[in-house]
């Protein structure tokens, strides 16, 4: 197959795949963030807790990430056909993908949010200030880099979902590199597939670092830390790279 | 201006139950400097935070500036509207300043101003107002990480005053800084309590901030309050604890037939040079044993050790004379003392004598 065959191919693919990690990262972000939020703020010690609301949704999104994402797209496809009207194609991939997304990143949310210092939420409970307060001006700034670098790893793993979404009729670069790389023996049509992805991963890890080394608190050792650009293909390149910014 | 009457917090995990505070009675007077001293574990913080109902006290009233807080609060354990309205008026500065990382120094003191409502250019206005007071206007676009320990505690302050407070409380504000520092942040809290009339209750296991700016103090023990007053009558207590350990004094005999009194200096009479006088006029030798002395507004005040020759019965008149001069004398019971006996009966006569 020549670069002429290939390329309206892969352009179509490309297209289909941002649009189901765009679509999918959106309502990620969306249920997430609020649920992850949520569970910190039920837990033992929070703000507003309360045992019964936050076993439940710790088992939900417990429930949510141990069931394999190929299994849970199928498990899905009465609800994606109430959704979206069908179960095949990019937009009914869209939300098997954000059903997987959506536990996967309130846990780092959780964990990001767990992570503010008790200290600040009695600094600011001492000024009168209520959970909404505390929420919006204390534990979602402050966990802001920490979210944002799990955003990156959320994005990433849509990703790879996205392409084994792919493998069941969902369009994109993986549907294109099973259905033409893989069964049709199309081997360099494969390889290009597998490297567009690698450059768009290690797009959005460079991107996410940079937006969290950005938001991390001036003049704090975090911040003076270079950005690690890990390339997948070479470790010393990344450490030159390293070395080059101090 | 603060009164707690019978406190007591009781924590419960496990069927275990661990009493923090034990029946508390405080009173802090408007305008002054209170310090409540005790070792770590003696329910300190537990008091401190149930002061602005960060912690819930088990049973006990709570009243800051005329208002019985407890009872605004209610019995849900969310901060409703009217208890997060009256902790606005109550400053809280802390040992780990707790300030935002993610916000500037100006945006840190804005903070209070914007849960109050307050306008974004008046906002500004005070914070401004609020660093000049503090001595922070070059640091206004600083983050707290670039700030030193006495800086930080500094923006603490000035956040703490943005709601305009009567109260503030302070929660060991220097004991995570340098001796230097600590001097420097208490002059200011000494300052602020004067300019501003700013009422200041504040715990530590730090005698020395207590001995540098409290006009009063309590000593906790096992959630209780042991001792509490302002410092002169603290020292004027026969046997105080907390004066004791505010100007600690220690020695012991340099051999038998020796008595051993310990004096304290308040008030008028720490002006005289009584020592002195006592030895010309009763021509005895006095041997200073140990001393705690420390000038405070301009007199002496502290506690001295000194031994005089001779056994307590043949000390009654200088001893006497100590007394007369206004001073608190009392005559020390030191273990292991040759003649024990006459020792611990002197002192039960010198207490008899005291009351």
């Amino acid at each position: 197959m020549s670069w002429s065959e290939m390329q309206p191919l892969l352009s179509d693919a490309c297209l289909d795949t941002l649009f189901m990690v765009l679509w999918s990262t959106v309502w990620t972000v969306v249920v997430g963030l609020p649920l992850g939020v949520l569970l910190v703020l039920t837990g033992r010690g929070g703000l507003l807790q309360n045992v019964l609301v936050n076993k439940v949704i710790g088992a939900v999104v417990n429930i949510g990430r141990s069931i394999p994402f190929i299994i849970l797209m199928v498990v899905l496809i009465p609800f994606t056909r109430f959704v979206v009207g069908t179960s095949i194609g990019p937009s009914a991939a869209v939300v098997a993908l954000a059903v997987g997304g959506i536990p996967f990143f309130a846990r780092l949310v959780e964990t990001a949010v767990r992570e503010v210092d008790h200290g600040l939420i009695e600094a600011v409970q001492s000024m009168g200030g209520g959970t909404w307060t505390l929420v919006l001006k204390v534990l979602l700034p402050q966990a802001l880099p920490s979210i944002v670098a799990g955003l990156t790893t959320t994005v990433i793993a849509l990703i790879g979902y996205s392409a084994i979404a792919g493998a069941i009729g969902a369009g994109g670069l993986g549907n294109l590199a099973i259905v033409y790389g893989y069964q049709r023996f199309e081997t360099g049509l494969m390889v290009v597939t597998v490297i567009v992805l690698i450059v768009i991963v290690t797009l959005v890890q460079l991107i996410g670092d940079l937006v969290a080394r950005r938001l991390a608190p001036r003049g704090t050792s975090r911040a003076q830390t270079p950005v690690r650009i890990r390339l997948p293909w070479s470790a010393r390149t990344a450490q030159e790279a390293t070395i080059a910014k101090p | 201006m603060i009164t707690t009457t019978d406190l007591t917090k009781v924590y419960r995990s496990r069927g275990r139950e661990v009493t923090a505070l034990d029946g508390v009675d405080l009173h802090v007077r408007e305008g002054e400097v209170y310090g409540v001293v005790g070792r770590s574990g003696a329910g300190k913080s537990t008091l401190i935070r149930c002061v602005n109902l960060l912690e819930r006290p088990s049973s006990g009233t709570v009243t800051v500036a005329g208002q019985d807080l407890t009872a605004l609060a209610g019995r849900g354990q969310r901060a409703n509207a009217a208890l997060r309205q009256a902790r606005s008026r109550i400053g809280m500065v802390f040992q780990h300043f707790n300030l935002l990382s993610s916000r500037t120094v100006r945006d840190n003191i804005e903070l209070p101003l914007e849960i109050l409502g307050v306008s974004g250019k008046e906002r500004t206005r005070k914070a401004l107002e609020l660093l000049d007071l503090v001595g922070l206007s070059a640091q206004a676009k600083a983050y707290p990480a670039q700030l030193s320990g006495g800086q930080k505690q500094r923006v603490g302050i000035a956040r703490a005053l943005a709601g305009d407070p009567k109260v503030l409380l302070s929660d060991e504000a220097t004991s995570a800084l340098d001796p230097e520092t600590t001097r420097s942040i208490l002059q200011l809290l000494r300052d602020l309590n004067r300019q501003l009339g700013l009422t200041v209750l504040l715990i530590t296991h730090e005698m020395d901030v207590v001995k540098t700016i409290c006009d009063s103090a309590a000593l906790m023990k096992g959630g209780r309050v042991v001792e509490s007053g302002t410092v002169s009558e603290l020292l004027a207590t026969p046997g105080s604890e907390l004066a004791a350990e505010l100007f600690p004094v220690g020695g012991e005999p340099s051999g038998p037939d020796r008595t051993v009194v310990d004096v304290t200096f308040h008030g008028e009479a720490a002006t005289q040079p009584v020592i002195s006088q006592l030895s010309r006029t009763y021509n005895i030798d006095i041997s200073i044993l140990g001393a705690a002395m420390d000038t405070v507004a301009g007199k002496q005040v502290g506690r001295m050790r000194i031994e005089l020759p001779g056994r307590f019965e043949e000390n009654v008149v200088p001893i006497g004379f100590l007394r007369e001069q206004g001073l608190q004398v009392e005559v020390a019971a030191v273990a292991d003392a040759v003649d024990s006996d006459g020792l611990q009966e002197a002192a039960g006569l010198a207490k008899d004598g005291a009351q």
